[in-house]
């Protein structure tokens, strides 16, 4: 397996401009090294997913990049500036949802709104619209504990999309969904990212979910961790959703990952 | 909390408070609080005579009963209501209800019923730990993984197999939990009884100290007291963690 | 049966008061009065109008300990919850506390007090503090971590994360242990009536054991009971109502 550096990742395909940038970051836990001078680009418009193994930091690096977690050294650049806070220009949607149990879908929603001094009758109409976007319509007065765990997280999308971020950070966020509706948001997230030009990371460990909505899969490995390899899948992206997980190129890719992850499982 | 890159152990503020005891004492702010250091010498001085050597030993011995009648009890009668829904249906609301009664009301009918002794104070001391003791332990079999159950049974487990093999370790931390709270409880229980009932143990000895205006000896007394609850509690506390893990794999 | 658990109720009620009934016809002790005889010395008693004069005094201390209680105790809690500093410095006190069988300090109150509402007001507070501050404390230090993450990456002002999300998140269990404060301190309340001066209920008691009126006695500690237990069942259920679902809502169900 090569252990290439990013920066010289192999990479088919162009790459676009960058809306991300991460150079050279490290995050030390006391003498513990989650991540090992590691570099990535996040090309704008387009899906990256950080895909590896349980404990390969990837989590690490999705909340460095949203400025929830400082790194210990290098940086994260975004749009040209250096980032080091969470900023209007990301959003983040929660592995656990992080609703606020107490709050109606429609205020949950506008939450990111209501944090920015939006006036209540303005993020209401937003909020409503992006409700309307993730098919919840009707459910705006429910509480979180009324909803399946498919809708929560649709609620958490939709507050994600609502405060109108350029870059919108994924943390697992459908791996406490079960698999019909897993598939569902699938297909949904890769109409959003063809429709709203946003750049979106995506952090997951389903090596199938990777390949099937990403343009760029960076594969990390732990201990130190550090990214082996960047996969650039491409052809089978304009052949309609229904075709895509019996394209041979998809099914190359899964079996080729699999073969790199595999002595990485326990 | 760290200071200067160390991190202070979790009480040592105690040790601040200490220190600000001793201040105010020495200050001779108030005649009700002497000076900690003249506490630890009154404490060192009292506590091997035999005033003190007795009122501990009632205190122990009434503790201690209460403490067994309550586990005795109180466990099999709330791994009975865990296991059969008659039971549980009758005798549930009445726990419920004692168990948030103000037991102290009920320490009058203990005296006129058993007169001003032991037995009054031990009954006081069961009537505050055994309820929360009783509730844990139906509630630890209640929530027995039912998978556990079924796995025993389904390995050939004879019922009573079944009940010393699985419910009583798995409902374990609960009931070891309910022991703590009642423990602790039982402890206040058994000073609210002497306070009530003021010729045994400690009681009297409260009794004594403040119509004499001894406050060093009061303190000092205080002091003991609180410290062994305290150490009661913290080592109840210890014992439940090291059961902990039977709880968090289920 | 669709009234299984009120049919059970009633006749676990009835059970229990069918054995009083009999222990005193039995009796028992000369000191042990019938369940129908306790109950008409409660039913003169309201008649007369004493218990709730009785009442009256009784719930001075209760009233006034809690609010401080519930006050200080909040507020203490919120900041030892929300500052390492303070969290070190207080808490040790509180978890002490907590442990402690504080009723012993009673004399050295009365001492430092006298025997008149003061005491009594601060034998409620004692009781009741400790377990509001580490309720709200806990709850407090407990705020799901992601609720704060998501706060912050929404933009959310230290300000904001702690009135919109750390303080409604807690607010159940600082509820709760509001309830407990106040169940602490009825104990507290009867604790210093029957001890320090016999006023209120505790006169009652006091008053009808030296005359031997025991009747009136047994009426009178039931009737303190029955009002702690409903009162504190009234609060857990208004406590269920106003907080419903807000445990819930997390990945975890």
């Amino acid at each position: 397996m090569s252990q290439t550096d990013a920066a010289t990742a192999p990479s088919s395909g162009p790459a676009p401009d960058s809306a991300v940038s991460v150079r050279n970051v490290s995050k030390n836990y006391g003498p513990v090294e989650a991540l090992k001078n590691l570099s990535l680009e996040f090309p704008r418009g387009e899906l990256t997913s950080l895909l590896g193994p349980s404990g390969c930091g990837k989590t690490t690096l999705l909340k460095i990049i949203a400025g929830l977690l400082q790194p210990s050294a290098g940086e994260i650049v975004i749009d040209g500036n250096t980032v080091t806070a969470p900023g209007p220009d990301r959003a983040f949607v929660f592995q656990d949802f992080a609703l606020l149990p107490w709050a109606s879908v429609i205020r949950n929603v506008a939450f990111g709104l209501e944090l920015r001094g939006v006036a209540r009758s303005e993020r209401e109409a937003i909020a409503e619209k992006y409700i309307a976007n993730v098919g919840l319509s009707g459910f705006e007065n429910s509480y979180p504990h009324q909803l399946s765990g498919g809708m929560r997280q649709r609620v958490g999308l939709a507050r994600a999309l609502s405060v109108d971020a350029q870059v919108l950070l994924l943390d697992e966020p459908f791996s406490a969904v079960d698999e019909q509706n897993r598939r569902k948001f699938q297909e949904d997230l890769l109409e959003l990212v063809r429709n709203e030009n946003k750049t979106f990371i995506f952090v997951t460990h389903s090596i199938e979910e990777a390949v099937y909505v990403s343009d760029q899969i960076a594969i990390l490995l732990p201990r130190p961790s550090r990214v082996s390899e960047i996969i650039r899948p491409s052809g089978f992206r304009n052949k309609g959703i229904e075709n895509i997980r019996r394209d041979p190129e998809y099914l190359d890719i899964v079996d080729e990952i699999w073969a790199s992850l595999r002595s990485y499982a326990e | 909390m760290t200071a200067f890159g160390y991190r202070l152990p979790a009480m040592s503020s105690l040790l601040v408070w200490g220190l600000l005891w001793e201040i105010i004492g020495q200050l001779h702010l108030t005649f009700f609080v002497p000076p900690l250091s003249q506490v630890i010498i009154t404490l060192v001085e009292i506590i091997g005579t035999p005033a003190f050597l007795k009122a501990l030993r009632e205190t122990a011995i009434a503790f201690l009963s209460g403490v067994a009648a309550s586990v005795l009890i109180g466990i099999p009668v709330g791994i009975l209501m865990g296991k059969n829904r008659l039971i549980d249906e009758i005798l549930l609301p009445w726990v419920n209800i004692f168990l948030s009664a103000p037991l102290t009301a009920l320490v009058p009918v203990l005296m006129v019923l058993f007169g001003f002794g032991m037995t009054s104070i031990i009954i006081t001391t069961t009537l505050f730990a055994i309820w929360i003791i009783i509730l844990n332990s139906r509630a630890g079999v209640l929530q027995i993984n039912r998978s556990l159950v079924e796995m025993a049974r389904s390995f050939g487990a004879s019922p009573l197999d079944a009940f010393f093999k699985i419910y009583v370790w798995a409902a374990l931390p609960e009931i070891l939990g309910g022991v703590r709270i009642g423990v602790i409880r039982a402890v206040k229980g058994v000073i609210i009884g002497q306070l009530l009932i003021s010729i045994v143990g400690f009681g009297a000895l409260f009794e004594l100290y403040s119509s004499n205006f001894l406050m060093g000896h009061f303190w000092a007394v205080l002091l003991v007291l609180f410290g062994m609850a305290f150490a009661i509690s913290e080592f109840l506390g210890y014992l439940e963690r090291r059961v902990a893990y039977y709880a968090a794999s289920r | 049966m669709p009234n299984r658990p009120l049919f059970l109720k009633l006749l676990s009620a009835v059970i229990v008061f069918g054995a009083w009934e009999i222990a005193g016809r039995i009796p028992v002790s000369y000191a042990f009065p019938t369940f129908i005889e306790s109950m008409q010395a409660l039913f003169r008693l309201a008649l007369e109008g004493t218990l709730f004069t009785a009442y009256a005094e009784t719930l001075k201390p209760l009233v006034l300990g809690v609010a401080i209680s519930a006050a200080f105790g909040i507020t203490l809690g919120l900041w030892i919850g929300l500052s390492a500093r303070f969290e070190w410095l207080f808490a040790p006190v509180f978890i002490v506390m907590q442990a402690a069988p504080l009723a012993a300090l009673i004399p050295l109150l009365v001492m430092a007090y006298g025997i008149g509402l003061t005491s009594k007001v601060f034998v409620v507070c004692i009781m009741a503090m400790p377990v509001i501050v580490l309720n709200t404390a806990g709850a407090v230090r407990n705020t799901p971590v992601s609720l704060k993450e998501m706060g912050r990456s929404f933009l959310a002002s230290d300000r904001e994360i702690i009135l919109k999300i750390i303080i409604p998140a807690a607010s159940p269990v600082i509820f709760s242990g509001l309830r407990l404060g106040i169940s602490a301190g009825f104990i507290g309340a009867i604790l210093a009536e029957l001890k320090i001066t016999p006023t209120g209920v505790g006169d009652i008691i006091s008053y009808s054991r030296s005359v031997a009126d025991y009747p009136s006695m047994y009426a009178a500690i039931f009737s303190i009971i029955l009002l702690a237990v409903v009162f504190l069942n009234l609060l857990e259920r208004l406590e269920n109502a106003l907080f419903e679902g807000n445990n819930r809502g997390y990945v975890s169900d």
